[in-house]
């Protein structure tokens, strides 16, 4: 029925190839994009996949359960951070295989527990010291070159010497296994310790406060700081040459490199102000300079999308310009301002290279408990693990990231929810 | 009633400055407003006489907003704006930067062209003004003051059930009767109308020009409209702008019958504008 109605457009053949080649156009176009999305999301995917796959087996520990008799011999009640519990180790190790007479085979025997277990049995002692002179049975974490045979990374199949586990070592493990005494059990360690140079006993709590009492420094510089210059540039100051160059330093400073916030920290607040080195205080004080212009763009940017018309709405009633901002323009601005802060929060969360120039890339084995301690972050504990020569680092590395990820996905929602929440509705 | 508002009229059946000074509210001399390099006003000398609708008409970017904005000092928020001249409020020169402009518009309220509701309540849209300036001391005054503002923009029935409701929900032509609520609620003596009516549909208008008729009775109401047949409904005198001038002023009725410039005459005959 349309045939009949011949609209002259429609009627030139000429202007139906344009009409078709335009059209193909358009469809071009659109699976350009399409491939561009399809492209992104799976460099994404395959970046989840090879983080998660080399990192779940972080979460998980093999250990083996063990007799230990704490004789009143080693074990002097009265000084029990000096008894020696390495020799009840051993001595329990040993009581395994008891067939196993030379020197050389005893002494790895000794070893195919973590060197945490006789920590873990002092602390067992500590906490009950009425067990002294009985035989306790506790699980103990076996080393780390046993731990990755047991998930499989170090493979049996292979011949003795391409492989740092030695034949006799299998044998023991596949007939401890046989016994039932070995185990895979949740890693509690790896959230509950710090660094340490056995990966068995390595944690990231400590990076992961020291990253919390980082940006919490972070935070309480940048936030009152951006939101005051924000508010100063876009609602009060005057638009003139000055503040213009302003503006312009604040874009560039955002541009800056990381590193140069590094070098800027160690010169002035280290060198010349003496704050303590490998510290959160002087870290989260880099990271503020650095988060400062982000979180001062986003502010300005937020305070400039509330329409002008509230603005006058509250001038017309007779608002002084400080009620105006008070009352109408900042809480319509806060949901912005508080998404930049937190997008801010976490590239700070992200950054490693201005902490290496403060110190903070130092091994920490104490758990921070505030901002002067020394401690080091996340990924600065990522970039440490990544350079460790041993096999079981490889995976904790990559639990770190996983756990890094976690917070930072964690952080981005918070912003998205923020911004749904407080959204005003027009 | 009626007469009251008669009687100053009477007395304008010249056209021109000298006219109503007695009952004038505002008197204008020599009003200049500069944008930076742009001169937008020029030497405009204008009364405004209490207690009537005068309507600013005339086409666009002749200065009618720009002079009704120097009349609440809008223009002080605006980037390299000077305004010139005098412009004397029951006496009181308020081009004076001497004025507190904060304590002016308090008496000066203003009505945009866009609804403007504030993103809250219907209440606390119409409490702002008085919280702000504090003019009530307890609750139960504040409810009274938004129930009478609210009835005086014949808005109350209709909202009175949803009172923390968010204005921003009502239709577009009760959002500009919250805001001449809003505007009411502070007390003022003078309020100011940029185009109220231009985002509303027929109905709305209507029930805005009604409103604005009311509200002459206890208000001195400066109108700027595009709409010559509004001027001539709601207002009792009008000024005629003209590429920044004031062309013609007079009695309503004077202005749209027996126009005496031509230019006037050219702009109500639809001849350009």
């Amino acid at each position: 029925m349309t045939d009949s109605i011949s609209l002259p457009i429609a009627a030139s053949t000429a202007s139906k190839a344009r009409l078709a080649s335009r059209h193909a156009a358009e469809r071009r176009f659109r699976i350009y994009g399409l491939l561009a999305v399809l492209f992104g999301l799976s460099c994404i995917l395959t970046l989840f996949v090879t983080i998660l796959t080399g990192g779940y087996n972080s979460f998980s520990q093999t250990v083996i359960t063990l007799d230990f008799e704490l004789d009143a011999d080693n074990i002097d009640a009265s000084d029990i951070h000096g008894s020696n519990f390495r020799t009840i180790v051993r001595r329990s190790t040993y009581a395994l295989f008891p067939d196993v007479t030379t020197r050389q085979d005893k002494r790895t025997l000794a070893n195919i527990v973590s060197s945490g277990a006789e920590y873990q049995l002092r602390d067992f002692v500590i906490a009950h010291p009425d067990r002294i002179g009985q035989t306790v049975t506790l699980q103990v974490p076996m080393s780390d070159d046993l731990d990755q045979l047991s998930k499989g990374v170090i493979r049996a199949e292979l011949d003795e010497s391409e492989r740092r586990v030695s034949d006799i070592e299998i044998s023991w493990f596949n007939s401890l296994r046989d016994q039932g005494k070995i185990e895979t059990v949740f890693n509690g360690t790896f959230f509950t310790a710090s660094d340490s140079r056995e990966p068995e006993l390595a944690g990231i709590l400590g990076a992961a406060l020291g990253s919390f009492y980082t940006l919490l420094v972070t935070l309480a510089l940048s936030f009152p700081i951006g939101v005051a210059s924000a508010i100063y540039l876009e609602e009060f100051a005057p638009k003139n040459r000055l503040t213009q160059i302003i503006e312009i330093n604040i874009n560039n400073l955002a541009a800056v490199p990381s590193i140069v916030f590094g070098l800027l920290g160690l010169a002035v607040f280290l060198n010349f102000f003496g704050l303590p080195r490998s510290a959160p205080l002087v870290g989260g004080m880099v990271l503020a300079l650095m988060t400062l212009p982000t979180i001062i763009i986003a502010g300005r940017a937020a305070l400039k999308s509330v329409p002008p018309s509230i603005r006058q709405a509250a001038i017309g009633l007779g608002a002084s310009p400080m009620q105006t901002l008070m009352d109408h323009t900042l809480p319509l601005a806060m949901p912005g301002m508080m998404t930049g802060t937190i997008l801010g929060m976490a590239q700070a969360l992200g950054e490693t290279a201005p902490l290496l120039m403060i110190g903070m890339v130092a091994f920490i084995v104490d758990i921070p408990g505030g901002v002067t301690d020394p401690a080091t972050v996340m990924p600065v504990q990522i970039y440490l693990w990544s350079d460790s020569p041993e096999r079981a680092f490889v995976e904790r590395t990559s639990g770190a990231i996983l756990v890094l990820l976690a917070f930072l996905v964690t952080m981005n929602a918070l912003a998205v929810i923020l911004r749904k929440k407080f959204e005003t509705k027009w | 009633m009626t007469s009251k508002i008669n009687e100053p009229q009477s007395k304008t059946s010249r056209i021109g400055i000298s006219v109503a000074a007695a009952a004038a509210k505002f008197v204008s001399r020599k009003v200049t407003v500069h944008y930076g390099d742009k001169q937008a006003l020029f030497d405009v000398d204008l009364d405004i006489p209490e207690n009537q609708v005068t309507a600013l008409i005339g086409p666009s970017g002749c200065g009618k907003s720009t002079y009704l904005r120097c009349l609440n000092r809008m223009n002080d928020i605006i980037d390299g704006c000077k305004v010139g001249g005098e412009i004397l409020l029951d006496g009181e020169n308020i081009t004076d930067p001497k004025i507190d402009a904060v304590h002016l518009r308090a008496r000066v309220g203003m009505v945009f062209q866009k609804p403007n509701p504030f993103p809250k309540s219907i209440y606390d849209n119409v409490s702002y003004g008085p919280k702000i300036h504090g003019t009530v001391a307890t609750k139960a005054d504040l409810d009274a003051v938004v129930e009478n503002s609210l009835r005086r923009a014949s808005l109350w029935e209709e909202v009175k059930d949803r009172l923390d409701e968010p204005g921003t929900g009502l239709s577009g032509g009760q959002q500009q009767r919250l805001c001449i609520a809003r505007a009411i609620a502070v007390e003022p003596e003078v309020i100011l109308m940029d185009e109220p009516c231009s985002a509303l549909d027929p109905i709305a208008t209507a029930k805005i020009e009604e409103l604005i008729d009311e509200l002459r009775r206890k208000y001195t109401i400066v109108i700027v409209t595009h709409s010559m047949q509004q001027a001539a409904r709601v207002s009792q005198r009008t000024a005629f702008f003209h590429l920044g001038k004031v062309v013609e002023v007079g009695n309503t009725e004077q202005i749209f019958t027996n126009p005496k410039d031509e230019r006037t005459q050219g702009y109500i005959t639809g001849r350009f504008g």
